[in-house]
Formats: C-alpha cells, sequence, structure tokens
C-alpha cells in the first residue's frame, strides 16, 4: 500500500482556474516529483519534464455492466510510468473542463494493473466563484465534477460580493455537502489541502459528516471567519433539482445478509445516478466496523478497525446522486437492521 | 509427481546475472548478442566480457521493442522510434514529438511499424512511411506471415491494414479494449489479449470468433511454438497452451495447463526448436516446462521478487535471457 504511487484528479470547468492550480502546485518548493498527465500542453510550467499528454479515451468494460466506462490512455500511460518508477513520487491527472470525473475514478477500482500500482488520492474541483452559480444551472459537466469532488476549490472569490460568495457556497453545498471546500483567489491554497488526501483510501473513511462548517483557509479568510461563525445556522439552503446527497443513519447493528443483497442490488439498479457512495456500517456479531465506499455501480469494502468501547454502533451511509429515490433508499436500508 | 525431499531440477548454476539496473521492458538477442531495452531509456549489450551500455533514448524511457536478425527496434515516451543493431549502431527510425510510442513491429526483411496514441506508420524495406488513422489508440501490432500486412489492435476490435493498399483496412469487430495482438504463423488466426482478463480470436478467412477466457490477470505475453500448434499464453497461475492444430483452433476445445505455482504467469517464450516454453512469473521465479511429460525444471528465483517483465531464447535455443520489473537480469545456458 505505502508504495503505491497517490494520483490526484484534477477537475473543473472550462476557465475556473484549474492550469493555475496545476502550475502552483508544481512550482512549489515542496521537493517532490510529480508526473502530470494533462489534455493540452499549453500553459503547463515548461521546464518539466514529466508531462504526458492524454486524449481522454473513454471506452466501456465488456463485462456488461453498462456504466462501467474506463480511461483507456490513462491504464496505458500508467503502465508506462511504472516503468520510470523511482523517477516519481507523485502522479496529477487534469481532466478537460468538459469532463465527467466518473471514468478516471473507476480505471482505478476496475483495473488490476492500475490498482497494484498505484492508488486514486483524491478528486479536487475547481470552480468559478463567479460563474459557477450559472454553469450548475446549464452545464451537467460542471454539476458531475461538484458531486464527485473530495475537495472543491472555489476560486476567484475576489471576483464576487460576500453576498454572491454565500450563496454559490450554499449551491455547492446542497450538491456535496461532505467535500472540503476552501476558498481562493488565484488558488492560493496550502498543497496538503489538495495533495495527499487519501480520500478513497478506507482506513480513512472515518467520518462521513457534511462540512457544512468549512475547512476555510485561514490565511485567506480571516475577514470571513466572524461572519462565517454567526452565518452558519442561518446559510442559505438551497435544494438543487437533479443533484442531491442522502444522508442515512441507523442506530444499532446492521444484519450483513441483509445489507449485501441490498446494496448491491441497489447500485446495479441505481448505479448511473449514484456518482458516490460511502458507508460505515455496524455489523451483527463483527467487533470491527464495515467500512465501503462506491462510484456508480463499483463497490469496494473492507472491515477496518474495532469499534471502540463506550462508541455507539451506528450504521452511515451517504449517496451523491442524481434524482434519487430517497423514501426506496432510507426504507431499503432500514428493513436491514439486525 | 516427485516426493519432497528430492531436489527439483535446477539451472541456477547455468545463470549469469546482469545487473540492468531499470525496469526490463524487453529481452532479445541481436544475432548472437544479448540485449535488453530497459525503462532508463538505455540498451544493455551483453557482449562476451563488458556489457554495453547505449543510450538510445536520452532522458527517457523504453516503453515498447520488438527484435529481428541484429535489430532492436525501441519505442520511447520521448516520441521516438530507434533502431539499434548488435554493432551498437543506432537510426532514429521516427519521432512523433510530444507523443509516446505505444507499439512497435518488426518483419523479417527490414520493414518496421509503430503506433503512437491515433495514429499508426508502416516503414517498409526501402524506407517507405506509410500511415494509417485507427479510429482509436492501438495498443498492439504485429506484422502477418504473409504479405506486407500489418495486424493491430485496439477498442472494439482489430484491424488488418495494407500499407501499400489504398482499400480500407479490414476490420474485426468484438467490444472492449484489445492490447496486444499475434498472428498464428500459418496466418489464418488472429488473437488479441482484452482489458477483461481474456484472449479472443478470429478465424481471419471467414472471423468466426473465438474467446479465450478464465485468466486471472491479463494475458500480455503470447508466444507460438515452432510448428504453430500451441499458443502459450500468459495471465493465470499457471501457463495456458491453446491448442491450434485443427482448422478450428481452439474452438470447443480445453487448453493445457502447465506449471502450476502460486503466482501469476507474466511472461512465455516458446523454445525456438522444440516444446519447451520459458515461463517469468510475477514473483520473479523463472521456469522451463516441457510439453511432452509436462515436466518443469526451475532455473532462477529473482531475489528482489519483482515481476518477470522480459523474456527470451536466443535462435538456435541454447540461451535464454531474462529480466525484471527491479531491474534484475540473467542468462541462462543450459547444458546441451
Amino acid at each position: 500500500m505505502t508504495d503505491k504511487i497517490p494520483v490526484t484528479v484534477l477537475t473543473g470547468y472550462l476557465g475556473a482556474g484549474k492550469t493555475t492550480l496545476l502550475n502552483r502546485i508544481l512550482s512549489e518548493p515542496h521537493g517532490k516529483r510529480y508526473a502530470v498527465i494533462v489534455n493540452e500542453f499549453g500553459e503547463i510550467g515548461i521546464d518539466h519534464d514529466l508531462v504526458v499528454g492524454a486524449d481522454e479515451e473513454v471506452f466501456e468494460m465488456n463485462n456488461g455492466c453498462i456504466c462501467c466506462t474506463v480511461r483507456g490512455d490513462l491504464i496505458r500511460i500508467l503502465e508506462g510510468l511504472m516503468k520510470r518508477k523511482g523517477r516519481f513520487d507523485a502522479i496529477i491527472v487534469e481532466t478537460t473542463g468538459l469532463a465527467d470525473p466518473a471514468p478516471v475514478a473507476q480505471t482505478f477500482f476496475v483495473d488490476q494493473d492500475v490498482q497494484n500500482a498505484a492508488r486514486l488520492d483524491a478528486v479536487v474541483t475547481v470552480a468559478d466563484a463567479k460563474w459557477l452559480s450559472a454553469r450548475l444551472k446549464d452545464a451537467p459537466e460542471a454539476k458531475n465534477q461538484i458531486a464527485f469532488a473530495d475537495v472543491i476549490i472555489l476560486n476567484k472569490t475576489d471576483l464576487v460580493s460576500d453576498a454572491e460568495l454565500r450563496e454559490v457556497e450554499a449551491r455547492i453545498r446542497a450538491i456535496n455537502p461532505y467535500a472540503k471546500l476552501h476558498k481562493t483567489q488565484r488558488c492560493s491554497v496550502a498543497l496538503d489541502a489538495v495533495l495527499g488526501r487519501q480520500a478513497f483510501d478506507l482506513e480513512r473513511i472515518l467520518e462521513i459528516e457534511p462540512e457544512f462548517l468549512g475547512a476555510d483557509d485561514h490565511d485567506h479568510d480571516h475577514d470571513h471567519e466572524h461572519e462565517h461563525e454567526h452565518e452558519h445556522g442561518g446559510l442559505k439552503h438551497y435544494h438543487d433539482e437533479d443533484m442531491q446527497s442522502l444522508a442515512l443513519r441507523l442506530e444499532g447493528d446492521v444484519d450483513p445478509e441483509k445489507f449485501m443483497p441490498w446494496i448491491n442490488a441497489l447500485v446495479q439498479r441505481e448505479g448511473p445516478s449514484i456518482l458516490r457512495s460511502k458507508g460505515i456500517l455496524a455489523f451483527k456479531g463483527e467487533p470491527r466496523r464495515f467500512v465501503f465506499q462506491g462510484v456508480h455501480m463499483i463497490l469496494d469494502g473492507d472491515a477496518q478497525r474495532e469499534w471502540k468501547p463506550g462508541e455507539r454502533r451506528e450504521s452511515k451511509l451517504v449517496f451523491i446522486g442524481r434524482d434519487l429515490k430517497d423514501e426506496e433508499i432510507r426504507q431499503g436500508f432500514l428493513a436491514c437492521a439486525a | 509427481m516427485a516426493p519432497m525431499s528430492q531436489p527439483r531440477p535446477s539451472l541456477g548454476e547455468h545463470t549469469t546475472s546482469i545487473d540492468a539496473r531499470a525496469h526490463v521492458t524487453a529481452a532479445a538477442f541481436l544475432g548472437r548478442t544479448p540485449a535488453l531495452a530497459l525503462g532508463d531509456g538505455t540498451i544493455l549489450l551483453v557482449d562476451a566480457g563488458e556489457p554495453r551500455r547505449l543510450t538510445v533514448h536520452p532522458d527517457a524511457a523504453i516503453l515498447v521493442a520488438a527484435a529481428e536478425g541484429d535489430r532492436l527496434v525501441t519505442g520511447g515516451d520521448d516520441g521516438r522510434v530507434v533502431v539499434t543493431r548488435a554493432d551498437g549502431t543506432i537510426e532514429t527510425a521516427a519521432n512523433e514529438k510530444g507523443q509516446w510510442i505505444d507499439a512497435v513491429a518488426t518483419r523479417g526483411d527490414g520493414a518496421i511499424a509503430w503506433s503512437s496514441g491515433k495514429a499508426v506508420r508502416a516503414r517498409d524495406a526501402k524506407g517507405e512511411v506509410r500511415g494509417w488513422s485507427p479510429p482509436s489508440s492501438v495498443r498492439g501490432l504485429c506484422f502477418t506471415p504473409k504479405g506486407y500486412r500489418l495486424a493491430c489492435a485496439h477498442y472494439n476490435g482489430a484491424s488488418l491494414w495494407f500499407p501499400n493498399a489504398s482499400a480500407a483496412p479490414e476490420f474485426l469487430q468484438w467490444k472492449g479494449s484489445h492490447l496486444d495482438v499475434t498472428v498464428s504463423p500459418d496466418g489464418r488466426f488472429l488473437v488479441t489479449c482484452t482489458q477483461e482478463n481474456a484472449l479472443h480470436g478470429w478465424r481471419i478467412l471467414d472471423r468466426t470468433q473465438m474467446q479465450m477466457r478464465g485468466y486471472s490477470g491479463k494475458p500480455r505475453s503470447l508466444a507460438w511454438s515452432n510448428d504453430g500448434e500451441w499458443l502459450a499464453t500468459s495471465g493465470a497461475e499457471a501457463c495456458i497452451l491453446w491448442p491450434f492444430q485443427g482448422k478450428d483452433g481452439p474452438i470447443g476445445k480445453a487448453p493445457r495447463e502447465c506449471a502450476v505455482r502460486p503466482a501469476r504467469v507474466s511472461r512465455v517464450a516458446f523454445h525456438p526448436k522444440a516444446l519447451l516454453v520459458a515461463l517469468g512469473y510475477e514473483d520473479g521465479f523463472v521456469m522451463l516446462c516441457r510439453l511432452s511429460d509436462a515436466a518443469e525444471i526451475f532455473v532462477r528465483q529473482c531475489e528482489s521478487g519483482a515481476a518477470v517483465t522480459a523474456l527470451a531464447w536466443d535462435l538456435d535455443g541454447r540461451r535464454l535471457l531474462f529480466g525484471t520489473a527491479a531491474g534484475e537480469a540473467g542468462l541462462v545456458s543450459p547444458p546441451a
């Protein structure tokens, strides 16, 4: 696990500031060597020798799973990069502005050779504070990128008023309340907020609580801090008509004999509309916490650390997706109680 | 089966270690000279005496390689296709600037071919280069045994292209991502390895299709026996051999399995004169297996435990060259 190369996926709608963030990462004195997979060479720091051009070749796996699309070019590039192992420490994949992050993420779940060599660290989405609200209305790609993100860089905050900023933040939270959100100008964010997140590491899925309080960058948001605290209670609540998150909680144990068939059937049936899922479960008779995560139809789960003495055994699930059938999913989950 | 206490036949003492110092992309004999194409962009020529290290892809990695006669054709992540000869001469055959070379192929008459992204090019023996734009990236290339024709593996199937003809390439369709390609020595069957841990085959004449499944990994290494009757494959915890004797090839037939081990076979290389197959495993083991009696001969266990990534016999089958992902390599000279 430790010698697997971490891969950060950088998404964001056209013009949001992906390249600015990428150049920032590459130019910081971090002492790390990155291999960067980009679609347009254009504005990347020119003296970086490990920049690889990709062509986002998405193909469907021939395994009967209709939404199981993967990035063929990424499999090929990672295979090639492994021949240079030891000459770089991490990989950053920049997607095009119109890309769906799912095929990139699914590549890491589906391809065994990729899985053996690399691990998905996090999906980082750069969003334009001024234009995101409009894009969420007219660009499904922008909404996918927000829904999929582990980390959201809400950039160009200097171009909007405080009220507009609160508005766009609320719109993001209506879609994805779980991502870490950083408000920036010119993508000025600490690198450890973007890299080394281990967002897809099952051992790190410790809590799945909403991030309403925000993971603000203290160095940029001092003047907002006080205001923000007060605003929290009254944070505008939006409901996005087509993309939502659903959090479910069940006190006490869950019966794995009921839960496993239910969750598998659910993602088989609703997989195309479920972008991401996560869960921490207390299985009956199991001293350890069972943790899983999913991307569309693909699930990955394992028993993790033991429940601590005094820790409340409860089971929690989170879904982010399109037109989620809230009540049906809720009832299905509650029926899995042990 | 031999009792556990009896030592297995071993060729360890007939093996000379070679320190390749980088991922071994391919092994080959250029005439009589053992050659290793490496992930640091160099080629190591292991002549008697001091090995020579040639920098053929400076500051780059050799991604793919194919050998023919005394030439080794390499493709790098510097976009260059380089032809290296046993005497150490180097010729840059092509430069696809800003691209990676994804596949290379060689032909007995001196022709070569390469692919980079959505471009395939073939250079005939006279040096004339022709190009074709496939519908998607090509990851596997090989010349067919007869005619100046190139088999290309890509998404949703494979294509057969005559570089000197204006006709559209013949498209053999099967959904999914096809990685490597090989054509049987009699030219009747085309076989690809796919993303779904399987092989897919076509009888070229009538396009009858065959699926060869059951692998636990991708069968990325394919080798024909010298009589053309067997296709040895990697990708399982044994060498899987498909029978191609009859007119229907392996259709309706079960494969043979040999040299079952707790690790997956990563490379296969058939002896050029006998029904003997050399096997490299993902845990660094190298074995030989004789088809007539399934006898197994242990050759070497590489210390790092890294996967065997390259394996090749010399022309008359007297020496075997292997290399691993960790840069270990060795030359085996089995006693006659």
